[in-house]
């Protein structure tokens, strides 16, 4: 049993992704507190030149073997499960992502280890680690401790800067192969979508709509103040989904992160799932005919009205 | 093939959500309690499997008290599963930890090749249900699934998995497995008030006794709801007037003046 | 004067070989024509059953009425006064001159031979016989000829396009040709009987008295004028004699297998009509469970009942329903004509009835079995109707309005067989998904809107004085607010105002607060009957609970359910519609006016309050109490022309129309002179209005408002000040903008 705290980290395409270095800025500031190192975890096949860039940690520990040459649930999980039970960590953090979901919950009911998800906080103090998570579509907070002191985090998108955990710098690393392997679920593709006209993590004004909108003819609206903006659209996953918008506008979770200089958020909610995707853009105005929205508490400016009325105004008052 | 759907009943967020009295729990005097969503995509990515191939789907459900199990699993049996089971007996929904252990010890008892459940539900504070059950069974899982296609002999299902930035992954995964499921082709089809208070009446629930075991080795010290709105600088007035002050706002940071594609 | 040789020889010319013939040929003309008769009632046995008796008296009473109305022409003659004289020259000449002939064989066929003593057909009787004869085939034919001149100018409602299918075809499987073949026939009956006559009296050399056939007479002298002789009109007698006998016998028995068979189905028809048709719908056949059969609704055609076969039947391809229908209007797949043609072609392929000459079933596939989409289930005979023959998007069309039913002459009830049809729809899970979410939302919240049902009153928080908690207390009057009324922000606005201008009348009245759900109107025509049974149910329950002598509600839609459908479920209610309880209160004084509105205003009439409950009055009393004047929409009482949002349409996706009903009604506002404000009395019109007058860019042109604007400015009632974070509605800015003071 250790105070070191695991990061279980995350690679596509040669290079780490950025929920990590959150974790692992995270974990550096709460190692000292529980006794511990900040430990990064890395699964792959060949994979140790990637451990020059989680130079936040104190320790990088490679799990190298062929079967991990891609994500797979079965074989980070039957990876995993023998080192942390071996290791003894006191805290596991994994970001809540596609796969992230996948390995904490086999990680947990494999090892016995409790779990507290969709953590947007995490602390460590006099009685131990003390886990913030968010319920119910985000409309409660709940302040969790585990009850032998241990336990796994998923932890949201954006909950941390990024910036504290993305060092350079050569840890040492300390290579691994798997204790056990589990092909039963195997790798075959890795599907991208197709390349949209737009980068919109790139533009500096979107205005974003989501399910407010109403109707798809309604877009032209917005189109036309975007246009006037010299900014794009982009839009809340259902408007992708009902195939409104390409795949590649769709702001959120399972969508892309942006940091625009302005995000204008059109009748968009504010889903948890959402808000990671832009709730650090630099000046946030939410439009929303619903008062109690979500969006309202990341938004800087708000407005309670019809985005119907209000968009043709703006557009003819900025000389659309 | 056999299909097993696991669903559970989550509260209603229709419903303003109030802490109870001790601040570590909801208040649930004025609870009310809807299908869980992801759960309903996967009942219906189950019956679009087995209309296309054959098979049965087997609904199972907690016991649950509080909610209402029974029109859950009507509802269930109104959009064509073959079979409801309703898992032990409950007070009040239990942990994951305790539901994942409920739900495999009844799957000891009934023949499987497809275990499908919706990827997360609100309430999940201990993690999702899915892989805890998987993990439970030896099974393997895959969460955040949006397609299922079953191979030719129906050993093997071929799905996706959902990451950011619409990159989806493609895996081929040995039965019986698990799958959390993100989204359904098809919306979920509509089960009719009529027949679902018909069956409500004359259908036949079974009873199973649920694995034992689980518990979340968590402590809730303290729930509460966040504040909203607190951040954000309110415009009032009728859509010229906001549409002037936002602008105003757009213009102080050089956005706007004229810019045009 | 008027002796015994005042008369003609009836078979004159004709050899008793001749008659013999004559009579073989007429028994063939009747047998097919009964046969004909046959077939078609049989085709009704095998509907389902259905009860328009109801009371045995109230139902005599109706068909008595309705055979007068039926008489007197009225429901054709209902806003179109030129069908309506030009038809019933065409039906009352035709009626008479088949109770000439049936005098005319009486005469000659019983009486002579047996009863030679009583033989009546000469002297007066004869005269006045002969002129009444003459009149009225000139008016059938002066009938048939003005009918011809209109529909050979093609109009509207005479396209027989559809409106569902790729490309509109024009002709539609020979519609056209088929009404065509039968008014040339009937007119061709006409002609040839006259030049017979004609031929007749110039044969016999122009008897005195048939001057009284003067039809006739002037026939004759033309045929002088000719040239013709007496001699040569007797060889040519013969001749037309035969010709004429052979159009009449023939049209006999094409008459059951052609449009003319309207002429008896139409009068049993109306005599069936009910007059709660689509304003009371039936419940199901076991309440609350499906049937033992498995299926709920008119999903086949062996669902449909006598009642409906008939219906179909009925139809005369008038196109009054299809110009009416804000469905057609708004480019929408659904005709009510072809719904109804549609459902006859089918049931007549399924069951092997000849189409009326030209009239070829081509424009789809009848018969059973292949139509369109909908679960393959080859039980029931195959002929799947709801969402197979008339496909969902026809079906979810509707806004369920009656101006189809209203604007029928011949007491067709398409609404019910189309709810009918909807239930099959739900109940095979053919709901689109935004439907979906009202239904669950109403199931769980007992609102459409999405929001907990305990926050269904919180519309009433700003008031001054609150509310009386009806639960608690005995009130005079028990409004039910309803869905949009509470939960609309734009119409809470007008809730509020009804609230207080209540009080300030001193009305005894309360809510039902958090204990009230949706009525259920629209839920039920949207076909999810088991939702509106446990609406209804629940409302009623908490009705019962409370000590009220009369309901009053603003929503028409609410109106028509609890007054016409409750009962049948345990709650019997004596409804008002606000502007009736406004009307009252401003003519007793307890509304005071204490000025007048001034203002030149449009008045919409509810769907629902003007077609479904005849409230036509009230509405204009108030307007006409408060000082407004009144200028008419040009489609305005039971004409009036719907929002699009009842059916549940506003539940439903309308971004496939062409333009909504509620824009293509403010353009119409917009055409009258002067009128400034644009008043409802309804809340779904209210927001509605509100959308499309924005929409269509006439916000400054029409101010949409509610009736109790009106009224609240009529009796001074403070405008309200909003709360704090409250966006000021445009509506009321504008309103403080127009207004004078």
């Amino acid at each position: 049993m250790s105070g070191d705290v695991f990061v279980i980290a995350e690679h596509r395409d040669g290079a780490i992704i950025d929920t990590t270095y959150e974790l692992l800025g995270r974990a550096k500031a709460l190692a000292g507190a529980s006794g511990g190192e900040a430990v990064a975890v890395l699964l792959g096949s060949a994979v140790a030149g990637l451990a020059g860039s989680l130079g936040a940690a104190a320790r990088v520990i490679v799990v190298d073997g062929p079967g991990l040459a891609s994500f797979s649930p079965s074989a980070y999980q039957a990876a995993l499960v023998p080192l942390v039970r071996e290791r003894q960590p006191a805290l596991v953090l994994v970001a809540n992502s596609g796969s992230g979901m996948d390995v904490a919950a086999g990680l947990s009911a494999a090892l016995d280890l409790p779990l507290a998800a969709y953590a947007i906080d995490l602390t460590v103090d006099a009685n131990g680690p003390l886990v913030t998570c968010q319920l119910y579509a985000g409309k409660i907070l709940a302040k969790v401790r585990f009850t032998g002191g241990r336990g796994i985090v998923t932890v949201v998108a954006g909950s941390f800067p990024a910036d504290a955990g993305a060092a350079g710098g050569s840890p040492p690393v300390e290579t691994v192969v798997p204790a056990a392997t589990d092909d039963r679920i195997r790798f075959v593709d890795l599907l991208r979508p197709e390349a949209g006209d737009v980068d919109i993590t790139r533009e500096t004004v979107l205005v974003s709509v989501g399910r407010g909108i109403g109707e798809q003819e309604n877009l032209e609206l917005v189109e036309a103040l975007a246009a006037v903006l010299g900014g794009a659209v982009s839009s809340s996953r259902p408007i992708a989904d009902a195939g409104w918008l390409p795949r590649t506008r769709q702001v959120g979770k399972s969508g892309l992160k942006v940091k625009p200089k302005v995000y204008l958020a059109l009748g968009i909610s504010g889903a948890p799932e959402h808000l990671e995707g832009m709730r650090n853009a630099e000046l946030i105005i939410a439009i929303n005919s619903d008062a109690r929205a979500p969006i309202f508490s990341v938004a800087h400016f708000g407005a309670v009205a019809d985005l119907l009325d209000v968009v043709p105004a703006l557009t003819a008052r900025l000389g659309g | 093939m056999d299909y097993v759907v696991l669903l559970k009943q989550v509260p209603d967020l229709a419903e303003e959500l109030e802490i109870d009295a001790a601040g570590t729990g909801l208040d649930r005097e004025w609870m009310s309690f809807v299908a869980s969503e992801w759960d309903e995509y996967a009942l219906e990515e189950a019956l679009l499997l087995r209309d296309a191939r054959g098979g049965t789907v087997t609904c199972l459900a907690l016991g649950v008290a509080a909610g209402d199990v029974d029109e859950l699993l009507a509802t269930c049996l109104t959009r064509g599963a073959d079979r409801v089971v309703k898992v032990g007996t409950f007070e009040h929904a239990p942990d994951s930890h305790t539901a994942a252990a409920a739900f495999a010890g009844a799957l000891a008892h009934i023949h499987y090749d497809l275990v499908l459940t919706g990827v997360q539900a609100i309430d999940d504070l201990d993690g999702q249900v899915g892989p805890l059950v998987a993990t439970n069974l030896g099974l393997p899982h895959v969460s955040v699934v949006t397609h299922i296609a079953v191979a030719g002999h129906g050993s093997i299902v071929t799905v996706h998995q959902e990451y950011a930035g619409g990159v989806v992954g493609e895996f081929e995964v040995q039965l019986p497995a698990v799958l959390g499921v993100q989204t359904s082709r098809e919306t979920p089809r509509y089960a009719p008030v009529s027949r679902v208070r018909q069956l409500m009446k004359t259908a036949t629930i079974e009873a199973m006794v649920g694995g034992e075991g689980g518990g979340s080795g968590l402590v809730v010290e303290a729930m509460t709801i966040p504040e909203t709105g607190s951040t954000a600088e309110m415009i009032n007035g009728s859509p010229q007037v906001i549409a002037e002050r936002i602008a105003a706002i757009l213009a102080e940071r050089g956005i706007g003046s004229g810019v045009a594609r | 004067m008027l002796g015994r040789d005042v008369t003609r020889e009836i078979f004159e010319g004709i050899s008793f070989e001749g008659e013999i013939l004559f009579y073989g040929l007429s028994a063939l003309a009747t047998i097919v024509f009964f046969v004909g008769i046959g077939v078609r009632l049989r085709k009704y046995v095998r509907g389902r059953r259905q009860d328009v008796i109801g009371s045995p008296l109230g139902f005599l009473r109706r068909a008595a009425r309705s055979s007068v109305d039926t008489a007197l022409n009225q429901t054709v003659a209902k806003r179109d006064p030129y069908a309506g004289v030009f038809h019933a020259a065409i039906m009352w000449g035709f009626i008479v001159l088949f109770i000439g002939t049936a005098i005319l064989t009486i005469e000659s066929d019983i009486v002579r031979p047996f009863l030679p003593q009583f033989s009546f057909y000469w002297g007066a009787f004869y005269v006045v016989y002969s002129l009444v004869l003459d009149v009225l085939g000139l008016a059938m034919i002066v009938g048939i000829v003005a009918m011809a001149i209109r529909r050979a100018r093609r109009p509207r409602q005479l396209d027989y396009g559809r409106v569902d299918i790729g490309p509109a075809t024009t002709d539609r499987g020979g519609f056209r040709t088929g009404d065509w073949i039968l008014l040339g026939w009937l007119g061709l009956l006409g002609v040839s009987g006259f030049i017979l006559e004609g031929a007749r009296i110039l044969a016999n050399d122009f008897p005195w008295f048939e001057v009284f056939s003067p039809v006739g007479w002037v026939v004759a002298g033309l045929f002088r004028a000719l040239g013709l002789t007496a001699a040569s009109a007797e060889a040519i007698r013969y001749t037309l004699w035969w010709s004429h006998a052979i159009v009449a016998l023939a049209l006999v028995g094409y008459f059951p297998f052609s449009k003319a068979i309207h002429a008896i189905v139409d009068p049993v028809n109306l005599a069936l009509r009910s007059p709660l048709a689509g304003r009371r719908l039936p419940v199901l056949a076991v309440a609350g469970a499906a049937p033992a059969d498995g299926h709920i609704g008119i999903r086949d055609l062996s669902d449909l009942t006598w009642k409906q076969l008939v219906d179909v039947d009925a139809c005369t391809k008038c196109g009054r329903c299809h110009v009416a229908c804000p469905a057609v209007a708004s480019g929408a797949p659904l005709s009510p004509r072809d719904l109804i043609l549609d459902l006859r072609q089918e049931a007549d392929a399924a069951w092997s009835i000849l189409a009326p000459l030209g009239e070829h079933r081509s424009d789809r596939a009848y018969g059973g079995g292949t139509n369109g989409t909908g679960p393959a289930d080859g039980s029931n005979g195959g002929s799947r109707l709801a969402g197979g023959l008339i496909s969902a998007d026809t079906l979810w069309s509707c806004t369920m309005c009656l101006a189809c039913v209203e604007a029928c002459p011949v007491g067709i009830e398409h609404v019910p067989t189309i709810v009918g049809m909807r239930r099959s729809l739900v109940d095979q899970g053919i709901v689109t998904p935004s439907l979906q979410t009202a239904f669950t939302s109403l199931a769980k919240q007992g609102n459409s809107f999405g929001q907990s049902g305990r926050a269904r009153a919180k519309w009433t928080d700003d008031l001054p004085t609150p509310i009386v908690d009806a639960r608690k207390q005995d009130v005079d009057w028990l409004w039910f607010v309803g869905d949009f009324a509470s939960f609309d922000v734009r119409v809470q606005e007008s809730t509020r105002l009804v609230a207080r201008v209540f009080q300030a009348a001193g009305m005894d009245f309360g809510i039902l607060y958090e204990g009230e759900r949706n009525a259920g109107n629209d839920v039920r025509r949207a076909g999810e009957e088991g939702l509106f049974e446990l609406l209804a149910e629940h409302n009623v329950g908490q009705l019962s609970k409370v000590r009220f002598r009369r309901i009053v509600t603003t929503d028409p839609h609410t109106l028509n359910t609890l007054k016409y459908e409750y009962p049948d479920f345990g709650g019997d209610y004596e409804v008002w519609h606000y502007s009736q309880v406004l009307a009252s209160l401003l003519a007793s004084g307890d509304l005071m006016k204490q000025r007048s509105i001034d203002r030149r205003v449009t008045y919409h009439d509810p769907c629902y309050l003007a077609r479904y409950s005849k409230v036509t009055a009230a509405p204009r009393e108030v307007l006409a109490a408060i000082g407004a004047e009144l200028v008419e929409m040009p489609r305005n009482g039971a004409n009036t022309f719907c929002c699009g949002a009842g059916g549940g349409r506003i539940w439903m996706d309308d971004s496939g129309l062409a333009e909504r009903p509620s824009e293509q009604r403010i353009r119409e506002a917009a055409e009258l002179t002067g009128v400034t404000d644009f008043v409802t009395a309804c809340p779904k019109d209210l927001t509605m209005y509100t959308a499309a007058v924005k929409a269509t860019g006439h916000e400054d042109r029409l101010l949409v408002s509610d009736l109790i604007e009106l009224v609240a400015m009529a009796v001074d009632l403070p405008l309200e000040v909003p709360a704090v974070n409250e966006p000021v509605p445009a509506g009321e800015i504008a309103a403080a903008e127009v207004l004078p003071g």
